[in-house]
């Protein structure tokens, strides 16, 4: 399949499917977390997957599938105590993160959008994209 | 005298607007879209110099949003030859700014007392 990711998970990966809003975003990250806690990630871990999911969903809302409220948003995730693998697939046509432009640099800093993708790459341990760029691949090694 | 929206919460202080957020995690893009209007509507009230200070003491989490809406923020700011400084970042929430690289843009204080001090 063209838009499959390029790497699965080794884990069993759970599925929840939401529809296309930032409201009902927030139940996979809900989810998640509850997860990531009992796991026994330390606040810093917390924090970053927090973070770095939200982005994505926001991403997917808005860019992937551009607040279209008929699409929906498929998240795909396995906790373990070793680390959190989360993928996050929108409906849109996808996109090429290489020319997303580095907002760090001078000429770009003043741009208002763009910093989604730098903090998930910053704060997770990889971030994958797949071919049709659809989908993101993050994954979190537990740090404790 | 301080105006409270449900958001933001504006003291005066002289010339200088002192904005605290209501909200401890400025990620919610409503949220987000009163937030940017009020303080769009502090710059654009006066025919002085906007002279904003934002203390994030309460703020535990911050999106890539709220970022460009402090970059746009900062742009009208600019644009009136006023002022914007920020506080009370946490070390977490900093960090956020750090790798942006946008901690080198914005005029940054470890607390509200030393903003008020550098005017």
């Amino acid at each position: 399949m063209s838009d499959a990711p390029r790497r699965t998970a080794d884990e069993p990966m759970k599925e929840i499917v939401v529809r296309n809003n930032l409201a009902a975003a927030k139940l996979p990250e809900e989810k998640i977390l509850a997860d990531v806690t009992a796991a026994g990630y330390g606040e810093e871990d917390i924090f970053a997957i927090k973070l770095s999911l939200e982005e994505a969903m926001t991403n997917a809302v808005r860019h992937g599938n551009r607040n279209d409220p008929t699409k929906h948003i498929v998240v795909r995730y396995s906790v373990t105590p070793q680390r959190t693998v989360i993928c996050v697939r929108d409906e849109g046509l996808g996109f090429h993160p290489e020319l997303v432009p580095d907002c760090t640099l001078p000429e770009y800093i003043e741009r208002p959008c763009g910093r989604g993708i730098m903090l998930m790459r910053a704060y997770m341990t990889e971030v994958e994209y797949n071919e049709n760029g659809n989908e993101v691949r993050m994954v979190k090694v537990n740090q404790r | 005298m301080a105006e409270e929206t449900t958001r933001l919460k504006v003291t005066k202080l002289g010339t200088l607007s002192l904005v605290q957020f209501a909200d401890r995690r400025i990620l919610d893009e409503l949220v987000l879209q009163e937030i940017e209007e009020s303080l769009m509507k502090l710059v654009a009230e006066r025919d002085q110099p906007p002279r904003l200070l934002i203390s994030f003491s309460n703020v535990d989490h911050l999106a890539s949003a709220a970022l460009g809406m402090l970059i746009t923020l900062n742009k009208r700011v600019k644009e009136k030859s006023g002022l914007l400084k920020l506080s009370d970042i946490k070390p977490q929430i900093y960090e956020v700014f750090k790798i942006t690289r946008l901690n080198k843009m914005f005029d940054i204080y470890d607390t509200l007392e030393q903003a008020r001090a550098s005017l």
